[in-house]
């Protein structure tokens, strides 16, 4: 591990994320290489590649937090439908055909011909909404106990590069059906690259490997769709690299100061995911079984058609807030730039949040514009889907501005009036509160 | 929730003696490792369950399997003559023999061949004139060519298998005759294969 693991720390009350970091690497200090798993294959294998050894760390000796909420359930579930979606996928991508004249034709196909295409296909298009619900809940959840804060800023920032490569995936993904809603959306937001001054012709020309949404565009949209998500599983393990040394928040945002306050990951926590990911699979069984359709639009059965728009054009619920910050504003570049400021935005989010308390919980005031914030968004999404006329552009407009103020204004400014409730002492003690 | 003071010590047994406290230790890791095995099994049969429709999702899919037969019209074949068509996506010869083939094949012992098997049992009787193969070679699977090699049967450009004139194994590597695909006559002029 790195140098700070070296001395030990006797720092008792963790003032400033660095002094966090150390009493963290020295509760996490008997890390080393040698392992408990007795069989003498598994001791062959660890003096040569010391896998075992950084399995048994990373699940039986490395710290967790022992007050983790069920929000903090979201990560792994997100994990899950990573490897769902690789699996789904790969099975899909033996039986599609990526050319305009067959996508279409082919997806009926696994459809109807392929043994149990229907099942694998609904649910890799099931599946995606459910990635969509554990990335939201995973981030919300960072939002409230702000995660995101020193020192677990690289943590965070690998999570949004994960959300934006995720959202790439997806919507390559969508267009690949070569329905009606696929190709009107692979024209929309490709188009939105015209809005670049000078040059955001000829970078949607390039986009489309033509002069139009064409065969060219479909096809290495299949190819980049194909390996994007290699590309955030390479993300997610820095993710977790970046999680295993910084520890993991908690629902009282304090630092860890003992090992008093701390579990190993299994069996508490692999038990508890089990229960997750039983309760998660429900509700993703619910509508694989039940509405396979529901969360996806009916246009999309239609082939597609380049001179037929259809009549109301949205993009799947995941972007619907986007879109309509995107709609919201009156000008092309303005729109874009919103609609893709509004991420880049949660980047700077680490600097943005002055305030010292983390957990939402010991921050009354923060709490209701929390909420305030979550409704906002939730209803950013219902104007998205909503015609982009009268009334709903006025709304989109203040819940636009309300999203932005919340980050700019609110989270820079409101620290300096607000009067926190008392921290507990540590998460023994914050256990203790919740639980005994 | 649970009881953390007893997680640091769960795994080791008591370092007291009192032999009640073991045996009661041992109990509970019994059941412990029944619920634990169960849980185990359970999980094990459900991923395999789950992985069932993947691996049969590479199986021939059903508009494959409709097109499991073809049929073939065989008034335009002179004697002498072979014809390739297709069927399920390998190359099938109808070979309509000359008397001197046909004769040659009967002539051979069952002692002279790698895999034994009658002419007669080749062809469908009263119809010895047809003799209809799958074209693959048995050994690494080329298309052999007909009308060469010693046994004027078929010859494999590959690794030289040579197969008489009722398309057996006569001399190379080939482990086994040309397979006969099943088919029938529909009537003089057509025989549906499949």
């Amino acid at each position: 591990m790195s140098t700070n693991n070296d001395h030990k720390s006797h720092i008792n009350d963790p003032k400033t994320p660095n002094e966090e970091l150390q009493v963290f690497h020295s509760i996490h200090n008997d890390i080393d290489q040698s392992i408990t798993e007795k069989s003498k294959i598994a001791g062959w294998i660890n003096d040569r590649l010391p896998i075992i050894a950084t399995l048994e760390n990373t699940l039986k000796k490395h710290p967790y937090p022992k007050n983790l909420s069920y929000w903090w359930n979201f990560g792994s579930i997100a994990g899950i439908c990573l490897v769902i979606q690789i699996l789904s996928g790969l099975f899909l991508a033996m039986h599609y055909v990526p050319n305009t004249k067959h996508a279409f034709d082919s997806v009926e196909h696994i459809m109807r011909d392929v043994n149990y295409g229907w099942l694998i296909r609904y649910i890799h298009a099931v599946g995606a909404s459910m990635f969509f619900v554990a990335l939201y809940a995973h981030m919300i959840r960072s939002l409230y106990y702000g995660s995101y804060k020193a020192p677990r800023e690289v943590l965070w920032w690998a999570g949004i590069i994960i959300f934006l490569l995720t959202m790439a995936t997806a919507f390559m993904g969508y267009v690949l059906p070569w329905g009606q809603m696929s190709f009107w959306g692979a024209t929309v937001i490709t188009n939105l690259f015209s809005a670049i001054p000078v040059i955001g012709e000829s970078i949607v020309q390039w986009l489309w490997g033509g002069y139009s949404v064409d065969n060219p565009t479909l096809n290495r949209f299949f190819v980049l769709h194909f390996l994007m998500p290699f590309l955030i599983v390479g993300i997610v393990l820095i993710h977790l690299m970046a999680l295993h040394t910084t520890g993991s928040n908690n629902p009282s945002g304090v630092p860890m100061k003992s090992k008093k306050d701390s579990i190993p990951f299994h069996p508490y926590f692999t038990i508890k995911d089990m229960v997750g990911f039983a309760v998660f699979f429900l509700v993703f069984g619910y509508f694989l079984f039940f509405y396979p359709n529901a969360l996806g639009h009916p246009d999309n059965y239609i082939p597609a058609n380049p001179l037929v728009t259809p009549a109301h054009i949205v993009p799947e619920w995941y972007f619907l807030p986007f879109y309509a910050i995107l709609r919201a504003v009156p000008d092309k570049l303005g729109g874009v730039l919103m609609m893709f400021g509004a991420i880049i935005l949660l980047f700077f989010l680490p600097y943005l949040d002055r305030s010292k308390v983390r957990s939402g919980a010991y921050r009354p005031i923060f709490r209701k514009f929390f909420y305030l914030f979550v409704i906002n968004f939730v209803f950013l999404g219902w104007l998205g889907k909503s015609p982009a006329e009268g009334w709903y552009i006025w709304a989109s407009r203040l819940t636009t501005m309300y999203y932005y103020a919340y980050f700019l204004l609110i989270l820079p400014i409101l620290p300096r009036f607000e009067k926190t409730i008392p921290l507990p002492d540590s998460i023994d003690e914050h256990f203790k509160q919740k639980h005994v | 929730m649970f009881d953390l003071k007893n997680n640091q010590n769960s795994n080791q047994t008591p370092k007291n003696n009192e032999d009640y406290k073991i045996k009661d230790n041992l109990k509970d890791e019994s059941r412990r490792n029944l619920l634990k095995n169960t849980a185990y099994a359970t999980a094990g049969v459900g991923a395999v369950c789950a992985l069932l429709p993947f691996i049969d999702s590479m199986n021939p899919s059903k508009d494959v399997q409709a097109l499991a037969s073809v049929e073939v019209d065989i008034s335009n074949i002179k004697v002498g003559e072979e014809k390739k068509v297709m069927w399920r996506g390998k190359p099938i010869f109808i070979k309509r023999r000359t008397p001197q083939e046909i004769d040659d094949a009967k002539k051979v012992e069952l002692s002279e061949l790698k895999d034994p098997q009658n002419d007669s049992d080749r062809v469908k009787a009263g119809k010895e004139e047809w003799l209809v193969t799958i074209g693959i070679c048995t050994h690494l699977g080329c298309v052999p060519i007909g009308g060469q090699g010693e046994y004027k049967g078929w010859f494999c450009p590959c690794h030289g298998s040579q197969y008489d004139t009722s398309a057996r194994i006569r001399k190379g590597p080939a482990p086994k005759n040309l397979e006969i695909p099943p088919y029938e006559f529909l009537n003089d002029k057509t025989i549906k294969i499949g």
